[in-house]
């Protein structure tokens, strides 16, 4: 499986992201820089991951300025064509600001950075990227953000609720998804969603960041596993 | 041409910065503080036939960059290309910042 982790001025997980890929899950992975123009600058890769960071310093909106550079015309077309997109932390906000993902990212409602672990509740485990994971599970995931909380208007969000689109929620130890559980004030929870074709994911939390046990956890393993398990088959 | 742009939170839409900034207000003893929204304002020199044009691109760029039509709002205005006036009007801005 071939994967590539793109890099704009201001990513700073695209190593860890990449390390992950190539070490821990085996795979090919490969940087591809922002500037890279063409709708065929991601021809051949089978999956491409938007890293966390801060491109453009999140300059005007976290991902606004991203999401206008020369690679994401190709990872417009990958997306089109149904192949797999995963934004992380920053790549979250960068799908969102292209407009692959609906909703919109707001400060944090404690105006806070936070930097913690957090529990996930799997919300949808038939996707390319969770499909190694239980319906229900609860996952122990790191988070590190000042602008993570999830937005959209209630029209966008019911539409999003009613088509199964929410893949994790932020929930308690024990999988309850309460106010106390979720860091940042997303509405309903929302830590993670896919588009309504179910080939692009953007999440706040980082699984890169905990797929070892020297790093604390290794709950992020499943989506490694969940996206070359589902690109062997495809 | 100059227009000044401002963006601005929808309606609805929380403003986690608004509300600390109106807490801080508060704070200081502006007991009358009913609410604070934050926004963005910027200033955008651009050459264009007349000012119908410049509000056609201005407006475009609101669309496409500037303001993010799922939670913001945006208004400008647009005023003369005389580059003196413009370089005036933003020295006033600065002043009136500082």
């Amino acid at each position: 499986m071939k994967f590539a982790v793109v890099v704009f001025p201001g990513s700073n997980c695209e190593q860890d992201t990449r390390h992950v890929l190539a070490d821990v899950a085996g795979q090919e992975a490969d940087y591809v820089w922002y500037a890279t123009a063409g709708e065929e600058a991601l021809a051949g890769y089978d999956c491409v991951v938007l890293p966390g960071g801060f491109a453009y310093g999140d300059y005007l909106r976290v991902g606004a300025i991203a999401a206008i550079a020369p690679v994401m015309e190709a990872v417009r077309a990958h997306a089109d064509a149904g192949g797999l997109v995963l934004g992380i932390c920053n790549g979250f906000q960068v799908l969102l600001e292209a407009g692959l993902l609906p909703g919109a990212i707001l400060r944090n409602r404690s105006l806070e950075f936070r930097s913690q672990w957090v529990h996930l509740r799997v919300e949808d485990a038939r996707t390319p990227f969770t499909r190694e994971y239980r319906p229900g599970q609860v996952l122990r995931v790191p988070i590190a953000h000042g602008d993570g909380n999830y937005f959209a208007d209630p029209q966008t969000l019911s539409e999003i609720e009613a088509g199964g689109q929410v893949v994790f929620r932020y929930c308690e130890p024990g999988g309850a998804v309460t106010d106390a559980g979720n860091p940042n004030g997303s509405v309903n929870a929302i830590a993670g969603l896919r588009n309504r074709r179910g080939n692009v994911l953007g999440l706040m939390p980082h699984p890169e960041r905990c797929s070892e046990p020297v790093l604390g956890g290794t709950d992020g393993l499943g989506m490694w596993r969940s996206l070359v398990s589902s690109l062997v088959e495809a | 041409m100059l227009a000044r742009i401002h963006v601005t939170l929808k309606p609805g839409v929380n403003d986690p910065q608004g509300l600390a900034i109106a807490g801080g207000l508060r704070q200081l003893g502006f007991a009358g503080v009913e609410g604070v929204r934050a926004g963005r304002f910027l200033e955008v020199r651009l050459d264009a036939a007349d000012e119908r044009a410049a509000a056609r691109a201005v407006e475009a760029m609101c669309q496409r960059l500037l303001a993010n039509p799922v939670i913001e709002r945006y208004a400008y205005e647009i005023t003369d290309g005389d580059p003196e006036a413009v370089e005036a009007a933003i020295a006033e801005t600065v002043e009136e910042e500082a």
